[in-house]
């Protein structure tokens, strides 16, 4: 099986080849404004290195454009929110705990109605059709395209949801419609957030996926195009096209997953040193370790699957100051290669200290020789205290652990460290991103509330379904692995309830399977 | 008499962070009733707290709780209209009018309740509870270790359902009826429950808890503005006991009776490195041991604080690999009394141990 993973950074794309498990080429060029030209130029140079050894059997790209977009407040679609569940819940309306300026930018009808369901499958009271009918309209009127509609325990039942749908398509045939229950688990403010933010991007999205398709063709291949989520698995571009929220950590988690492919680990600690600066995860069983509870993304909360990463600011150019006593946050960012000191600038970098030390040959090394020799002791010892404390926060076994270092960067990493049994380095860590999206996975992922079944048989369940969303995802059934089980009894709750969550990944199914099976977003 | 003291947005949400830590990991979090006081506050609102002994005597008191289950609590999200349904609903039952709301439990999400009901009634929070932490059950009140009456109960949820508990012949009973119409309504409703005259509140209530919730939410933000160790703040504040520091290593739990009991154990690092801690809980945290040997029980507080944040973590919310800190903080009096103990001492959780406190 030969994949191209792709890594669409904010200042690099970056392409390998992977022919099974290994690494046949890889390249890194500059991104460009219009995403296309970036990855043309990536693809061209790739496929012209290898030449014609063979077909692709996928592409699997991962980007933080997503991300970027609400963190920087750009690129967003104005959304109509539908919450279902009157009377309850209606001191909180939607967007109520968004700050102001994302939500003015996002805010456009705020619709609430009555319906939504009790724990236990009853309707909390029946859906208010004719209202959603007239909130359709006013959707309609105000020239509102994008549609996040939520209701009250919609995880586990979601008629309501899908009723309010059918509604507004008769209304609005050309709105784009993202229903919370195929977004999120228990806990209605928090799921709601997430499927507001997907409808805000999800004009984006499919501008950007649309590129991603139009440089694939322009470069002449025919695989199938995957986007890499944040949990470390792909989704057909098709599917993931309005699942943008799906993906918006990739970019660490496939830096990660890359580092345990690369390096042969799969229970390590990660450590990605870039230019501005380092994060630091934790991998069980090749995957990142996820975040505890709520994730906050622009400010706003959610509950992501998201990986649990500790990130602070410091990199290759981040700036030295007060004798060394002081590295970083503040970095020169891309512009190392003309404003540090070894390549000819007047700014003093990380990058500089560590060539004056010896630890990298880079640029040329005499315009650091004045450097005096406390300084670069000084600021050695400040940035290498800064990674012991950060990989010991992000530490969550007492044995010692071995440290995967990647990232261009990396150098920065001391040789040893305490609670680290070794510091592992590889080939090819200045393109782990795009190494991990290559190796990307499907899953599939199930959280649910059983009632009356003991808790085996709850657990069976649970694995059964998200087998089958796995599956319908594109992933080849005999591969399918369990990643995680978790069950929590719910108290007060009648009838021996039990809270499940069961995930499993499987490798991608060949193209011609994935061709046949285009899952559709009620798959999800 | 001292005049009211208006309680300002910040103190409220000193009160959500310092409430969560006193929840002894019930209680649910206070996260969705703060962003209702935040909008009451933005729509003017202000809440005034009353010193408890400026009650007279005859003056009636009304206890407020949420009831139900905490994951119920995350999709119907609390509404101040409901709770304050409860306490006129029971207003026009009694034929009387509340001078003032209190919080039954000042652990976890209940301790911002009678704040929402008092911005929408325009009355004043007494600056007290009848547990000063969480409990699961009705009887482990100090109102009920008092013996005091426990009915009337008024229990009412988001449709136009109310329930009237007229009459119970123990607080065990009341437990029970009250339990079964709040499963009714969805696992989920607002109560106002058996009203209190301002002497039961000054005699049998746990006095001046909000305040010191509050105080505790102010040390745990002042700790994380200074960049200071957030646990060691908490100690010092409260005059309590850091236990235990270390990574969660497994997590157990199952519902029996309508509870969530369970076990945690946790890993030491630091000066904990080599020992293990052994936490029991049933909804809230109820013995600790250490190396297998008791350690702390109930009805001292047993917090589980996120290490680096100072965020109290619920038994709901515990995980594998989280790294916590264990703090006792001490008990009121009035439940270390022999009938104190009876109602919340070890043997109240099934537990055949001698209460010892770590403070004794």
């Amino acid at each position: 099986m030969r994949r191209v993973g792709l890594d669409v950074g904010g200042t690099n794309t970056d392409a390998v080849l992977l022919d099974g498990d290994a690494v046949v080429h890889a390249v890194k060029t500059p991104t460009t404004a219009d995403v296309t030209g970036g990855i043309t130029t990536a693809l061209r140079e790739l496929l012209a290195a290898v030449g014609a050894s063979g077909p692709i059997d996928a592409v699997m790209i991962g980007t933080t454009h997503f991300t970027n977009a609400v963190v920087q407040r750009r690129d967003l679609t104005r959304v109509a929110a539908v919450r279902i569940g009157l009377p309850a819940s209606a001191s909180l309306p939607p967007f109520v705990d968004w700050p102001d300026d994302l939500a003015a930018l996002v805010r456009g009808e705020v619709v609430m109605l009555e319906g939504g369901h009790e724990y236990d499958g009853r309707p909390i009271v029946p859906l208010d059709e004719r209202g959603m009918r007239d909130a359709a309209r006013r959707i309609r009127a105000a020239g509102i395209t994008s549609v996040a509609i939520a209701a009250v325990f919609s995880p586990l039942n979601a008629e309501c949801e899908a009723r309010a749908a059918a509604i507004l398509r008769e209304e609005c045939p050309d709105a784009a419609v993202t229903l919370s229950h195929e977004l999120g688990r228990i806990g209605l403010l928090e799921r709601e957030n997430a499927t507001l933010l997907n409808a805000a991007l999800i004009g984006l999205a499919r501008r950007t996926t649309r590129a991603f398709t139009e440089a694939l063709s322009a470069s002449g291949l025919a695989a199938p195009l995957y986007l890499t989520q944040n949990d470390g698995t792909v989704m057909l571009a098709a599917t993931a096209e309005a699942f943008p929220v799906y993906s918006f950590a990739s970019g660490p988690t496939n830096s990660m997953r890359g580092a345990a492919f690369l390096s042969g680990l799969s229970d390590a600690i990660v450590i990605d040193v870039g230019g501005t600066t380092t994060d630091i995860g934790s991998l069980r069983h090749g995957f990142p370790r996820e975040a505890n509870n709520v994730v906050e993304i622009g400010g706003v909360r959610t509950l992501f699957r998201m990986p649990d990463l500790l990130s602070v600011g410091l990199g290759g150019g981040s700036l030295v100051a007060d004798d060394g006593r002081r590295v970083g946050p503040r970095s020169v960012g891309y512009r190392l290669v003309n404003e540090s000191r070894v390549f000819g600038g007047t700014a003093l970098t990380a990058t500089d200290v560590a060539v004056a030390a010896s630890l990298i040959d880079l640029g040329d090394r005499r315009r650091v020789a004045d450097l005096p020799a406390d300084l670069v002791k000084t600021a050695l010892a400040r940035m290498h205290a800064t990674i012991e404390e950060s990989v010991d926060r992000m530490k969550t076994d007492a044995r010692d652990e071995p440290l995967i270092a990647v990232g261009g960067g990396c150098f920065l990493v001391p040789e040893r460290l305490p609670g680290v049994s070794a510091v592992v380095h590889v080939r090819h860590q200045a393109v782990a991103n795009a190494v991990g999206a290559a190796i990307a996975q499907v899953s599939g992922e199930v959280d649910q509330i059983f009632q009356n079944l003991t808790r085996d048989a709850a657990i069976t369940e649970a694995r059964r379904i998200a087998e089958q969303r796995a599956i319908s995802g594109g992933a080849d059934a005999g591969t399918l692995q369990v990643v995680e089980v978790e069950d929590l009894p719910l108290a007060y709750l009648p009838g021996n309830s039990l809270r499940v969550r069961v995930r499993v990944v499987g490798d991608i199914a060949d193209g011609a399977t994935a061709r046949r099976r285009q899952p559709t977003a009620a798959d999800r | 008499m001292a005049p009211l003291r208006p309680v300002t947005a910040e103190e409220i949400e000193s009160l959500a962070i310092g409430a969560w830590i006193l929840g002894t990991g019930g209680g649910g979090s206070p996260y969705l009733a703060l962003l209702n006081m935040r909008a009451l506050y933005r729509q003017g609102a202000v809440v005034s707290l009353m010193d408890p002994m400026d009650l007279a005597d005859d003056d009636l008191v009304a206890v407020v709780s949420n009831m139900g289950a905490p994951l119920v609590g995350q999709e119907r999200l609390t509404d101040p209209r409901t709770i304050a349904r409860a306490v006129t609903m029971m207003e026009e039952y009694l034929g009387r009018r509340f001078r003032a709301i209190m919080s039954l439990e000042i652990g976890g999400g209940n301790a911002v309740q009678p704040f929402m009901a008092a911005a929408l009634l325009d009355r004043p929070v007494v600056d007290a509870d009848c547990m000063g932490r969480a409990f699961p059950e009705a009887q482990m009140t100090s109102f009920a270790i008092h013996d005091l009456r426990m009915y009337p109960l008024m229990l009412v949820d988001v449709r136009d359902n109310a329930v009237i508990v007229a009459q119970a012949a123990s607080w065990k009973w009341m437990e029970r009826l009250s339990r079964t119409a709040c499963v009714a309504v969805g696992s989920i409703a607002a109560t106002c429950k058996a009203p209190r005259t301002g002497k039961e509140v000054k005699d049998c209530g746990i006095l001046y808890s909000t305040s010191k919730a509050i105080c505790l939410g102010q040390t745990v933000q002042a700790a994380r503005r200074a960049h200071r160790d957030p646990i060691e703040a908490i100690v010092e504040a409260e005059r309590g006991q850091l236990l235990f520091a270390g990574k969660i290593a497994d997590v157990a739990r199952r519902a029996t009776e309508g509870f969530l009991r369970g076990t945690a154990r946790i890993d030491g690092l630091g000066d904990c490195r080599g020992q293990r801690f052994e936490l029991a809980f049933q909804n809230e945290f109820a013995v600790g041991w250490l190396d297998g040997t008791p350690r702390v029980m109930t009805p001292d507080l047993i917090c589980v604080i996120d290490t680096v944040s100072g965020e109290a973590i619920g038994t709901e919310t515990l995980r594998y690999g989280q790294r916590v800190s264990v703090v006792a903080l001490p008990a009121p009096p009035v439940l270390l009394t022999p009938k104190g103990l009876e109602h919340v001492g070890p043997r109240a959780f099934g537990y055949d141990l001698e209460f010892t406190s770590v403070f004794a």
